[in-house]
C-alpha cells in the first residue's frame, strides 16, 4: 500500500462542509505517516457551487490533482455532486455517497433536469457503492451540520487507518463544544457503513 | 523537527514568521487572503488590512526603509493596483528585506484574467522565487527575505492558486533571532527618487540583474534531478510537480527563482540533450528567454497558454494519450453555478434592478453574482472599483433619457479600494448617473475581512468605522439615501426616484452579510409555504434565493416549497408573494 499513491474525491456543494472533512482526513493521513497533498478551489465556488476536493497520499506524491479515470475512492456529499465527478474514478472504485438531492438553481428554474434514476445510475457503473443517509445519521447524533463528519465516518473502513487516531484527530480539530456531536456523528456513520457491507 | 499539514499560504506565513518580519500588509484577494488571516496568529508580526494594494505595498515600503523585514500579500491583479510603487522601489532598493507575494490565479478559478505576473518581474526587474509546494513556500518566503538584504532589492514570491491552496507536510524551522533594530537615517540618494538621484539607482538596478543571474547557477534553489538522461526539461512551481507525475524519466532543472535565470546553467544543461521541453503554466515566459539565448526548446508549440497546465493536460500534450474516464455520464448534467446565500441582503437589490430595467456598471464582489439568472441585473464588470467610473462614461455618451437607466452598483469594500476616486469625479465634472453602495459591513467575496468601513481591524480589535454617507457628502454628493434592502418597496422607491434625478446620487443599501463573523446575523426559523395558496405563479422564484424549490408536479401547475435547512427566515418571499402564500414559521 505505501509505494503506490492512493486518490481520494470528496465532492458536494459548497457550504456542505466538505473542507472540514477533506481537512480531517488529510491530517489523519499525515499523522499515519504518509506523505499527503490536497487540493481544493475556494472562492467563487464556495457560495452554493459545485466544490471537490483532492486528496493523494503514499510514500512520495507529487502533484495534488487526481487525473481522469485514476480516483480510487469517492466520498460525495449529495447524489448530482457525486455523479459529476465519476469520471474521475477508475474501474472498480469505490463511492460512499449521501443519499441526498440540492437542486441546482438552473433545475428549479426549470432550465435544466435533475438525472433520473441517479442512485441506480451511480451503483451500476461502480458496484461497490454505499449509499448512507447522512441528514439522517447527523440529527441522531444532535445536529444536521455534523453531516460532513458522519460521511467520513461512512468511508473509514475503505482505509488502512485506526478508528482511534480518527478520534484523536477530531478531538484535536472540532471546536470543544461541538465535539461530543462529531465523535457521535462519526461513530454512527461507521455502525451505519459495517452494517450495510 | 516538527512536522505539520499548512497550505501554500500558512506556509508563507509561517516562513514570515520564522524570518523575523515585522510588518505584514495586504489587501483579500483569492487566491492569497490566507496569508494574512495566518501571520495575525503570531504576535511577533503587525499584521494589518490595507483599503488596496497600493497602499499596501506603501506600507511595507515605509516598514523596509525603517529597517523592519516586511511581507506584500495580493492577488495577481492587486499587483497591477500596486504597479506604481512597485516599479520604483526597484529602484530604491530596501533596508530591511521585502517580499511581495503574488498569488496568480492560471483558469480563472475566481478571477476576471489569468494574467501571468511573472512578467512582472522582467518588467520591473525584481527578482521573483516560485514555490512548487508547501515547504518550498516557507522555505522561499525566508530565502526571499534573505536575498532582498544581500541584494539591495525587494523579491517577488509568486504562488499560483494550486500551490496556495494545496496542504503538503512540511517541517517547520526555528525564527532567527538577530536581526538589526529598525532605525531611520537620512539617505536621500538610495530614498528620494527624483531624476538625478533615478538616474543613477538604474544603473545599480541593471548591475544587481546581472550579478543576481550569475550568483542563481550556484545556487541550491535551481537544482538539476538527474534521470535517465534523454530528455531534458525546465520547469518551475507547480508545473514541476506535473512534470515529475507524466515524466519520471526525464532529466530536470527546476528553477526556484524564475527571474533572472541561471543564463549559463540553463545554457549547459541544454546542451545535453537533443530534445527540450520548457514546461510552464500560461505564458512562455522561461521559453522566451531561452529561446532569445539561442537554444531550440519546445514549449508552447505543444503546451497550452491558456488555463492550467494539468497533469493530463500534460500528458495529452507530450504523449497524444489522453487520461481516460471509466464512465462518463451520457445525459448532460444540470451546472450548478455560485449563488447569494440565502438571505443575501444583495438579492432584492438586484431583484430591484431588474424590475425597474436598469442599465448596471458593475463591480467586483459577492454581489457579482447578481448578474445571473433569475436577477440578470449586472452588465458589466472590469476590476475593482470600475463601475463609477464607467457609470460616468456611459452617462456621457447617451441620451438624458438613456442615461437615466444608468447605474453604478458597488460594494463598501470596493468602494472604499478605489470605488471614491470615481465618486469624486463624478460630482467634480458633473455627471448624472447613480451609485448604489451595497453596504454588508464586510469583505464577503474572500471570505468576510474587515475593511476601514467595519469598524474593526485585521486583528478583531474595534476601530474607527468610516461614516460613508459623511464621506461621500464630503465630495459633493447632495443626494443621499440610506435603505433597508430587506425592505424591498422602499428600496424600489428610493431607487427609482434617484434614477429620475438628473444629478448625482447615492443609495447606501445597508444590511449585513448573513455570514459576518463577528456579530452573526441571526437566522430566523425558516419559511413555509402554504401548499393552499400558492399558485404556483413563480413570482419568488425571480428572487433565486437557494432555499426556494420548485416541485413542478405538485397542484395543477407545480408549486414552491421552501428547504428548511437552507432557508434562513430572511422574510425577503413573502414580499414578492402575490397571494400571501408565505408566512409561517417551520417548526422545530
Ligand atoms: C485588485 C483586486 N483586489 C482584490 C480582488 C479580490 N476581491 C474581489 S471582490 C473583493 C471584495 C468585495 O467586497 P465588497 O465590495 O464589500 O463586496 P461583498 O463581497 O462584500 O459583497 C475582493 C477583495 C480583486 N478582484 N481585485
Ligand atoms: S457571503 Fe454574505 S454577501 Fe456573500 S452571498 Fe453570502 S450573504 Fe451575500
Ligand atoms: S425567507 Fe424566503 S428568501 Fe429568505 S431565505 Fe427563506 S426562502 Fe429564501
Amino acid at each position: 500500500m505505501k509505494d503506490k499513491v492512493t486518490n481520494i474525491l470528496i465532492s458536494g456543494v459548497g457550504g456542505q462542509g466538505i473542507l472540514l472533512a477533506s481537512e480531517v482526513l488529510s491530517e489523519v493521513l499525515m499523522l499515519a505517516g504518509y506523505d499527503v497533498k490536497k487540493n481544493e478551489i475556494h472562492g467563487m465556488a464556495q457560495r452554493g457551487g459545485s466544490v471537490v476536493s483532492h486528496i493523494r497520499f503514499g510514500t512520495k506524491v507529487y502533484s495534488s490533482i487526481i487525473p481522469e479515470g485514476e480516483g480510487d475512492l469517492l466520498l460525495g456529499f449529495e447524489l448530482l455532486e457525486t455523479y459529476r465527478y465519476l469520471p474521475l474514478l477508475r474501474q472498480g472504485a469505490k463511492v460512499v455517497a449521501n443519499d441526498l438531492k440540492i437542486l441546482p438553481p438552473p433545475v428549479t428554474l426549470g432550465k435544466e433536469k435533475y438525472p433520473e434514476n441517479i442512485q441506480e445510475k451511480i451503483k451500476k457503473a461502480f458496484p461497490d457503492t454505499l449509499l448512507v443517509n447522512g441528514i439522517e445519521l447527523a440529527t441522531r447524533a444532535g445536529n444536521p451540520r455534523t453531516v460532513n463528519v458522519a460521511l467520513l465516518g461512512s468511508m473509514v473502513g475503505a482505509l488502512p487507518i485506526e478508528a482511534e487516531l480518527w478520534r484523536e484527530t477530531l478531538r484535536r480539530m472540532v471546536p470543544e463544544r461541538f465535539l461530543d456531536m462529531n465523535l457521535m456523528a462519526f461513530d454512527l456513520g461507521r455502525q451505519a457503513a459495517s452494517a450495510q457491507s | 523537527m516538527k512536522r505539520t499539514m499548512l497550505s501554500g499560504n500558512e506556509a508563507i506565513a509561517r516562513g514570515a514568521f520564522e524570518a523575523g518580519v515585522k510588518v505584514a500588509s495586504a489587501y483579500p484577494g483569492t487566491p492569497s487572503t490566507e496569508i494574512l488571516e495566518n501571520t495575525t496568529q503570531y504576535p511577533t508580526i503587525d499584521s494589518s488590512w490595507a483599503p488596496n494594494e497600493k497602499v499596501a505595498l506603501e506600507v511595507g515600503i515605509g516598514a523596509s526603509f525603517g529597517g523592519g523585514r516586511a511581507l506584500v500579500a495580493m492577488k495577481h491583479v492587486g499587483v497591477n493596483v500596486a504597479a506604481d510603487p512597485l516599479f520604483t522601489l526597484s529602484y530604491t532598493g530596501v533596508k530591511g528585506g521585502l517580499v511581495l507575494v503574488t498569488a496568480d490565479d492560471p483558469e480563472l478559478h475566481s478571477s476576471q484574467n489569468e494574467q501571468d505576473n511573472r512578467n512582472y518581474a522582467k518588467f520591473a526587474k525584481i527578482p521573483m522565487f516560485e514555490p512548487a509546494d508547501s515547504q518550498e513556500a516557507l522555505d522561499f518566503t525566508r530565502l526571499a527575505l534573505d536575498v532582498s538584504e544581500q541584494f539591495d532589492t525587494p523579491v517577488f514570491l509568486r504562488t499560483t492558486t494550486r500551490i496556495s491552496h494545496s496542504k503538503s507536510v512540511v517541517e517547520l524551522g526555528d525564527p532567527v533571532t538577530d536581526l538589526p533594530v529598525p532605525s531611520v537615517e537620512k539617505n536621500p540618494a538610495k530614498f528620494v527618487m527624483l531624476p538625478g538621484n533615478a538616474r543613477k539607482r538604474h544603473v545599480l538596478v541593471e548591475d544587481r540583474l546581472q550579478r543576481m543571474e550569475v550568483w542563481a547557477c550556484q545556487q541550491p534553489f535551481n537544482r538539476i534531478e538527474a534521470g535517465e538522461g534523454k530528455v531534458g526539461v525546465i520547469t518551475s512551481g507547480v508545473s514541476y510537480l506535473y512534470a515529475k507525475e507524466i515524466l519520471p524519466h526525464a532529466d530536470i532543472l527546476k528553477l526556484g527563482m524564475v527571474y533572472p535565470l541561471p543564463k549559463q546553467l540553463i545554457r549547459d544543461f541544454a546542451n545535453r540533450y537533443d530534445t527540450v521541453y520548457v514546461i510552464e503554466e500560461l505564458d512562455p515566459f522561461i521559453e522566451e528567454q531561452v529561446r532569445a539565448m539561442g537554444i531550440a526548446v519546445h514549449g508552447k508549440d505543444m503546451l497550452p497558454i491558456c488555463g492550467e497546465l494539468t497533469p493530463g493536460r500534460l500528458k495529452k500534450a507530450l504523449t497524444g494519450e489522453e487520461s481516460k474516464a471509466f464512465f462518463t455520464p451520457k445525459e448532460p448534467l444540470p451546472n450548478r453555478p455560485p449563488n447569494m446565500c440565502p438571505g443575501c441582503p444583495h438579492r432584492s437589490v438586484f431583484l430591484t434592478l431588474n424590475r425597474l430595467k436598469a442599465f448596471v456598471t458593475g463591480d467586483i464582489g459577492c454581489y457579482t453574482l447578481g448578474f445571473m439568472e433569475p436577477l440578470s441585473a449586472m452588465d458589466t464588470c472590469i476590476c475593482m472599483g470600475a463601475s463609477i467610473g464607467n457609470a460616468t462614461g456611459m452617462s456621457k455618451v447617451l441620451d438624458a433619457q438613456e442615461a437615466q437607466r444608468i447605474v453604478a452598483v458597488i460594494g463598501d469594500s470596493t468602494f472604499l479600494h478605489t470605488g471614491i476616486n470615481g465618486l469624486m469625479d463624478m460630482v467634480y465634472n458633473k455627471s448624472a448617473a447613480t451609485v448604489l453602495i451595497l453596504d454588508n459591513r464586510t469583505t464577503a467575496m474572500t471570505g468576510r475581512q474587515e475593511n476601514p468601513g467595519s469598524g474593526y481591524t485585521l486583528a478583531g480589535e474595534e476601530s474607527y468605522q468610516i461614516d460613508l454617507e459623511a464621506l461621500c457628502r464630503s465630495v459633493g454628493v447632495k443626494h443621499l439615501t440610506v435603505v433597508d434592502p430587506y425592505d424591498i418597496a422602499h428600496t424600489r422607491k428610493v431607487i427609482k426616484t434617484e434614477m429620475e434625478r438628473p444629478e448625482v446620487s447615492v443609495v447606501i443599501a445597508r444590511r449585513a452579510c448573513m455570514l459576518v463573523k463577528r456579530d452573526p446575523v441571526k437566522r430566523l426559523a425558516a419559511l413555509v409555504v402554504d401548499a393552499e395558496k400558492c399558485t404556483g405563479c413563480k413570482a419568488c422564484l425571480a428572487l433565486g434565493c437557494p432555499a426556494i424549490e420548485w416541485q413542478p408536479d405538485a397542484g395543477d401547475k407545480g408549486k414552491a416549497v421552501i428547504n428548511p435547512l437552507l432557508c434562513c427566515g430572511c422574510g425577503l418571499c413573502p414580499q414578492v408573494c402575490h397571494f400571501d402564500a408565505i408566512g409561517g414559521r417551520h417548526e422545530g
